[in-house]
Order: structure tokens, then sequence, then C-alpha cells
């Protein structure tokens, strides 16, 4: 079963194109998308969730098509370069905030919240605000909040380039955690080649908005 | 450079300091004297707090009052509810012919208030406002009442709290709103409960501003609304009052008018965060 399939997807933003990308990510995957800054790894991330929209091309989720699905019903998980928490709420409300927009009751929220708070080793954070924490924190409280409520795919937009070297490697490893727990279909834009190998089952590169390669690695699957 | 003299430490102040530190000073001293020159005028007519609030009581500028309070009021719901929209719409969609739209937009801030006035008064009289004035008086309203008092505080006020508002939706992350629209928000949702709470501070610091600014107005009013009793505010009654020859009475509402000022004033420098561009 496919996790995440791209048809012949284009799409604009200014002068700069994504051209043409097919590709079939299988259910429970990590991939990993690399490039150099500026090859539109980013603008596919965001067109896949539903935040640019196509110019042309399909998108499916699970073998169901998403293409003119709005983001929130895509049921997918975001964490995009500067982690983007909601500084006016706290770390429990920042990971409560699509349970409760799901209507889903407090004492349920609650449960969940601790106990994905645990897993990741935050439930210490959970009553601080969002502006005392460091980098990794962040990343780690935005993460939480993205799979929460259980999304179908977790697109991972750099999100542990702007840390120091220790919390990278920490956050490496939960993510390679979670994926295991989880099992996770997992799209992953990074520039480190560390990264790529202790993280990936399938690396794409991109070049000037083309895809350009799609290789499994070794043993990885 | 710190120097010591009797044991006290003196910060040696540079030109550019003293020159720009005295042209503050200056500043606030001519600011406050004239603050201080209302009070003073007061005290040489010999009038004492008790004679003040005796010439306040009066019920035409009680009157003046109340109908200030109610139409400035009543003119910040109105401004609020465009000036947030706007605001954002400036601040958040690539819009075509960008700087004419903010050239008019800032157009009531530069524009003459007898101008505003006048601009009202041919509106409503040959205008796309003769419909809006035929059904008012089909309704057995008149534009010589709170309804022309609203419309040229309105007028002159709002575009203060629409760039105030334009600011602080500049100062949100656009990602924070994408964000939310992954983890399940509508676009609707994304703006009530990320952004609107996030601009909240600069989005009041403006309704305050546009508050402020509204209670003042006193050109447009005299064009279109005129100094009959029942359409009497603050700044009109205050003209009124100087006009007959009243001066202590008409210094008692400036200096209660400047009270309220400095107050909405201090409230917005509170609310705005230090640094920010509003």
């Amino acid at each position: 079963m496919s996790g995440l399939e791209l048809q012949d997807v284009s799409l604009q933003a200014g002068t700069f194109t994504v051209s043409n990308v097919t590709l079939s990510v299988d259910k429970g995957a990590y991939f990993m998308l690399v490039g150099h800054t500026g090859a539109g790894k980013t603008l596919l991330l965001k067109a896949i969730c539903g935040l640019h929209p196509l110019r042309t091309g399909r998108v499916f989720l699970h073998d169901e098509e998403i293409t003119s699905h709005e983001p929130r019903m895509r049921h997918m998980g975001y964490v995009p370069q500067e982690s983007a928490l909601f500084p006016h709420l706290n770390v429990r409300a920042n990971i409560a905030f699509a349970l409760d927009l799901l209507g889903v009751q407090e004492s349920e929220q609650s449960r969940r919240v601790v106990s994905l708070a645990q897993e990741l080793g935050i439930d210490a954070l959970l009553p601080r605000r969002i502006q005392g924490l460091s980098g990794g924190e962040r990343q780690k409280v935005a993460l939480a909040r993205a799979l929460v409520r259980e999304p179908r795919l977790l697109l991972l937009d750099e999100p542990v380039s702007a840390i120091d070297e220790n919390a990278r490697k920490e956050i490496c490893a939960l993510l390679r955690r979670i994926h295991t727990t989880h099992h996770l279909t997992t799209i992953h834009i990074c520039h480190n080649q560390a990264e790529v190998e202790q993280l990936a089952d399938v690396v794409g590169v991109m070049s000037s908005g083309r895809l350009i390669s799609v290789e499994e690695r070794k043993g990885a699957l | 450079m710190l120097k010591r003299l009797h044991g006290v430490r003196i910060q040696r102040v540079t030109r550019l300091q003293f020159l720009c530190g005295g042209a503050l000073l200056l500043f606030l001293i001519v600011i406050c004297g004239l603050l201080a020159a209302d009070v003073a005028y007061l005290s040489v007519k010999g009038t004492r707090w008790q004679q003040a609030i005796s010439l306040l009581s009066q019920p035409r500028i009680l009157f003046a009052m109340r109908m200030s309070a109610a139409t400035s009021l009543t003119t910040l719901v109105l401004i609020l509810l465009t000036a947030i929209p706007v605001g954002y719409a400036l601040s958040h969609y690539r819009i075509p012919g960008r700087s004419l739209i903010n050239a008019i937009i800032d157009l009531p801030i530069v524009m003459p208030p007898v101008v505003a006035g006048i601009s009202l008064l041919a509106f409503f009289s040959f205008g796309v406002g003769v419909p809006i004035r035929h059904a008012l008086e089909s309704a057995h309203l008149s534009l010589a009442s709170g309804i022309g008092i609203v419309m040229g505080q309105y007028l002159v006020a709002v575009s203060y709290c629409i760039r105030s508002a334009k600011a602080a939706f500049d100062s949100v992350d656009p990602t924070l709103e994408h964000v939310g629209q992954v983890l399940g928000c509508s676009e609707w949702h994304a703006f009530w409960r990320i952004s609107v709470p996030l601009a909240r501070n600069g989005l009041l610091a403006g309704g305050v501003m546009a508050w402020a600014r509204a209670l003042g107005v006193f050109g447009p009013l005299m064009v279109l609304v005129g100094t009959g009793p029942r359409v009497l505010v603050m700044p009109t009654a205050l003209w009124l009052e100087l006009s007959i020859g009243n001066i202590e009475t008409a210094v008692c509402i400036a200096l209660i008018m400047l009270a309220m000022a400095t107050t909405a004033l201090a409230l917005v420098h509170w609310l705005i965060p230090k640094g920010s561009a509003i």
C-alpha cells in the first residue's frame, strides 16, 4: 500500500517552479528529501499538506485522492523549520491544540497529551511557557503537537537544522524511535548526511525544482 | 566615560547626547507647559475644584459628555469591525494597486477636518449616500443626530486603527496560521484562534488610539451636524462655551479632554510591546 503518492505534480511560487514530481512512498517508510537550498523541497512539502496550490498533478494519501482537500482534512502532522509553536499558549495547550479543535473531551485530551509528552520526555515541560524553552525542547513540543492527532503522514521540514549538535542527535534518535513505534509514513527534509544515515529508508534528491533521483537505502526497508 | 567628583560618579555627556537630550527636554517642557497653563488659568481666576465641578455639572455640558461617550464608543465598535478585517487583508493578501489603496486608507489622517465634513455633506447630498439619507429619513432619523456624529468621528479616526491593525497582523508569523490549518483549523479558526490573540495588544492599542481621536473630532461635526443642543459633544460644547465667553467652563472641558487623551495614550504605550513598529 502506498503511504503517499504524487502523480506529475507541478507548482509555482513567483518565478520558481517545481515540475513534474512523481513519487511513491510506501506506507510506514521514512523518506528523506535532500537537495541544495532553493531546490523546492519546502515548497513541495507545503503542497503535500495543502498549503500551496498545485498547478497540475494529483496527490494520494493511503490510496485516497486528497488533491483538492483543505489542509485540515488531510490528517497530516507538520513540523516547520523553526518549530512555530503558538507563543500565546503554554506547552500543554500547544500540544492539545489539535485535540481541542476536534472537540475531544478535556479528560481525554489530558490523558493523550500526558502520554505523548512522557513518550517524548517532555512531561516536565507541560506547564511551561514557550518563551523559556531551548531549541531542542521547542522541536520536541512541535513534534508532540504534530503527533497528538495521530496523523496519517508526518511532514518534517529541517526539524533539527537550527539546534545544537547534542540536541540534534537526541531528536534524531527520538524520531527513529517514534517511527519504529508508530510505523508512521514520514517525509523529512534535511541537509545533513549524518541524519540521512541515521534515519532514512528512502532518499529523494531535489535540484532546481525537479526530483532527480529516489534511492532505497540498502537494508533499510 | 566616567569621572569621579567628590566621590560621585559623573557620566560624561557627548555633544550629540546633549543636543538630542536637550531637544527632548525642551519638547516635554512645551507640552507639559501647555497642560499646566490650563490649570494655571483656572488658579489665576480663583476657580476652585467645587466651582469647576459645578461648571461641568451644567445640563448642557453633562449632555455633551454623555453624547461624546455614547457616540465615541459606538464609533469604536464600528471602527474595530472595519479595521480588523481591513488590516488583516492588507497584511496577508497580495492586493493589486497596494500603493493606491494605502494612500486612500491614509487619506482621512491627512485630510483637513473641515474638508472631511464637507465631503460627508456632499456624499449625503449628491453621492452614493443619498439613498442612505433617504432610508434614514424614512425611518424618521436625521443626519443631524448621533448618527451624523458617529459618521464624522468614524471618518476621521478609522485610518489610525487600520494602520495599527495592519502592523499588529504583520508581526504575526504566517507560518503559525499554516501550522494551525494543518492541525485542523479552518481559515476562519486560524484567524480567530491564532492571529487575533497574537495581534490582540496592537488591535487594542489601535482601538484606544482611534477612540481618543474620535472623542476629539470637531471640524467635520461643525459642518455635518452643527452645534444644536441635541448634537452637542465635548469639542463642540467647548467651542460653544468659548464663543459665548465662558472661558472657565471651556478650560474645564479642555482639561477633562486632555486627561482622557493622556490616559488613552498611556494605555496605548502600555499595550504596545517595547520595540514594536506600531
